[in-house]
């Protein structure tokens, strides 16, 4: 018990950021430890993608018809869409579980930037999604899916995938602080599942019931489809690209913020 | 750093509502003491715990820790302190030593001395076989004892324990007891709450004894024990006319008598108070049917106190 308390002490402005910067590293670095101890979330990462390609392509893929275009080439942006918000359902369960297990209320009673560990989960959600998509698109090239995309495309089809994991992965967050128990958060999360089903995702809108097709038509997820499809494909991307940037971009900078507050406010009730 | 007093407390009120939970709380830890708060289950120990690690806002008084306010200073406050709370807060997906390094990196140890500070707290806590097993794979002892070497990771020298052993079967208990007293040598100043007046008997120096927000007592466990007796006689009587004679007989030793089972108990120090009760009995007659010793609760110390309140005060 003789060695003293050496913790540096953000002083300035500058400090406090660097240490929120270090915080959030090693939250980060905790997250994503996180994803190989729990099966759930290796499931969610490795199995799921597999299973929904196997089952889009093999199962329902010979009963759609698409206008021409193979199935499987139309199909894996949405079921790209469906894993991520599948994987969403993840973070929102281990966000609640810091939020009622102790975890965030022993960061409140240290120096630490207790939002920082939203941040963390965020990165990790991210991770696993990146590998998600790999599996994906590896597993829909042995299947059958032919990409004629250059590397500019790939990077711009990657681009809005990470833009779009970002903002679902924030609406997790926000949705896994709101959540009263560690169960309720998967529930809560839940609809964020059925999204993209009723999107340009599996089938073209326009073989939907009019009421559908309003709603699929003027949708978030469906821009995002279209334009991810539009790029593997070497096909023209028209508006589908900005809307989605516009649409992901504008809800994530709705979502952030709004966790932070929320964030605040659960974890201290009737306090700070 | 001023003063000799790490925790200082003056006049805390706290209600959730209209419900009051702390009515007035004054405290004094000296530095490298212990202090145990003692009391029943919503007394208002964890709220005050939870007031002085910044947890909560009082909604008046004032309350200062290692020198800093509470509220004005929460910051330096977090720095100066550790916490074990009643749920132990560990991340179960890590290992018991990758939970300590991540505690000492978001106090920014730099990575090698956040290493061997984890390796050296796993040693002292007997956490060192089980160092690189997941946390959700440990016993409730263990659990416990990781809680507590992560509220010790950047060392601080103030130390708040909130029920550290409830739950705790005797043995994990009594592994949590000896890493708090090794505590203490090192001159950290510890505030415990506990419902268990063995508890802050073993371990404290001074015992505050909480009851409805208040401190209704304050003093050392030695002087405590001098109210409420080291241990209870315990008689029990046959028939209404033997206990009636037993309870008068008694009436100097301040018994407390239980009308209903016939029972009398009477504080005892020593073996032999046990046999001047008995002779005293004896002498007029009187016999016990069954007699017991038992060691005083929380509950005893209550009624003695409060007891004791009512009769005119200390």
């Amino acid at each position: 018990m003789n060695t003293v308390n050496t913790v540096n002490t953000p002083v300035t402005r500058a400090g406090e950021a660097r240490w929120a910067l270090s915080n959030a590293g090693a939250l980060v670095g905790r997250s994503l430890r996180h994803i190989t101890r729990s099966p759930e979330q290796l499931m969610l990462m490795l199995f799921l993608p597999t299973m929904l390609l196997l089952m889009f392509r093999y199962l329902f893929g010979g009963a759609i018809a698409t206008g021409g275009m193979s199935y499987v080439n139309y199909v894996i942006a949405g079921n790209i869409a469906v894993s991520v918000t599948f994987n969403a359902t993840a973070t929102s369960v281990a966000v609640a579980g810091d939020m009622l297990e102790g975890i965030v209320e022993r960061f409140r009673s240290m120096p630490v930037s207790s939002p920082a560990v939203l941040v963390g989960h965020v990165a990790a959600s991210l991770a696993r999604n990146l590998v998600s998509i790999a599996v994906m698109v590896g597993v829909g090239l042995l299947a059958g899916f032919r990409p004629v995309a250059g590397p500019g495309q790939w990077l711009a089809a990657l681009g809005l995938l990470v833009l779009f994991t970002l903002g679902v992965s924030w609406i997790a967050v926000l949705l896994g602080v709101l959540a009263k128990t560690v169960e309720g958060a998967s529930g809560l999360s839940m609809p964020l599942v059925f999204v993209p089903y009723v999107s340009s995702a599996f089938v073209p809108p326009g073989t939907m019931p009019e009421a559908l097709r309003v709603i699929a038509e003027n949708q978030p997820v469906t821009p995002m489809v279209d334009a991810v499809r539009a790029l593997f494909l070497d096909q023209p991307v028209g508006d589908s690209a900005w809307l989605a940037v516009a649409w992901w971009g504008g809800l994530t900078l709705v979502a952030v913020p709004l966790a932070g507050v929320l964030f605040r406010r659960r974890s201290a009730p009737g306090s700070r | 750093m001023n003063g000799e007093h790490a925790i200082e407390v003056t006049g805390l009120r706290k209600a959730y509502g209209s419900v009051p939970v702390l009515d007035g709380i004054d405290l004094r830890v000296e530095r490298g003491s212990m202090l145990a708060l003692l009391g029943p289950n919503g007394a208002g120990k964890t709220t005050t715990v939870r007031i002085l690690s910044t947890l909560l806002r009082p909604d008046a008084g004032t309350a200062r820790v290692h020198g800093f306010d509470v509220e004005r200073q929460a910051g330096a406050v977090r720095r100066s302190i550790g916490v074990t709370g009643q749920h132990t807060a560990v991340d179960g997906l890590l290992t018991g030593y990758e939970n300590l390094v991540l505690m000492g990196r978001l106090f920014r140890l730099p990575g090698r001395a956040a290493r061997s500070r984890a390796t050296e707290l796993l040693e002292r806590f007997g956490l060192a076989e089980a160092a690189s097993r997941q946390a959700k794979t440990y016993s409730g002892g263990m659990r416990r004892r990781l809680d507590l070497a992560i509220s010790l990771i950047a060392a601080p020298p103030v130390l708040f324990l909130d029920e550290p052993t409830t739950g705790l079967d005797p043995r994990s208990r009594n592994a949590v007891w000896e890493t708090v007293r090794e505590l203490l040598t090192g001159g950290v100043t510890v505030l415990l709450t506990t419902q268990y007046l063995e508890e802050a008997d073993q371990l404290a120096d001074r015992v505050a004894v909480v009851d409805g927000g208040r401190i209704v007592a304050d003093g050392t466990p030695a002087r405590l024990k001098q109210q409420v007796g080291a241990e209870l006689l315990e008689l029990a009587f046959a028939d209404p006319g033997a206990f009636h004679l037993a309870r008068e007989i008694l009436g100097q030793d301040g018994p407390r008598a239980d009308e209903r089972a016939l029972r009398v108990s009477v504080a005892v120090e020593h073996p032999k108070d046990v046999r001047r009760i008995l002779d005293l009995l004896a002498e007029r007659g009187v016999d016990p049917d069954r007699l017991g010793v038992e060691k005083p609760t929380l509950d005893d110390v209550f009624l003695t106190l409060t007891g004791a309140h009512a009769g005119g005060g200390q």
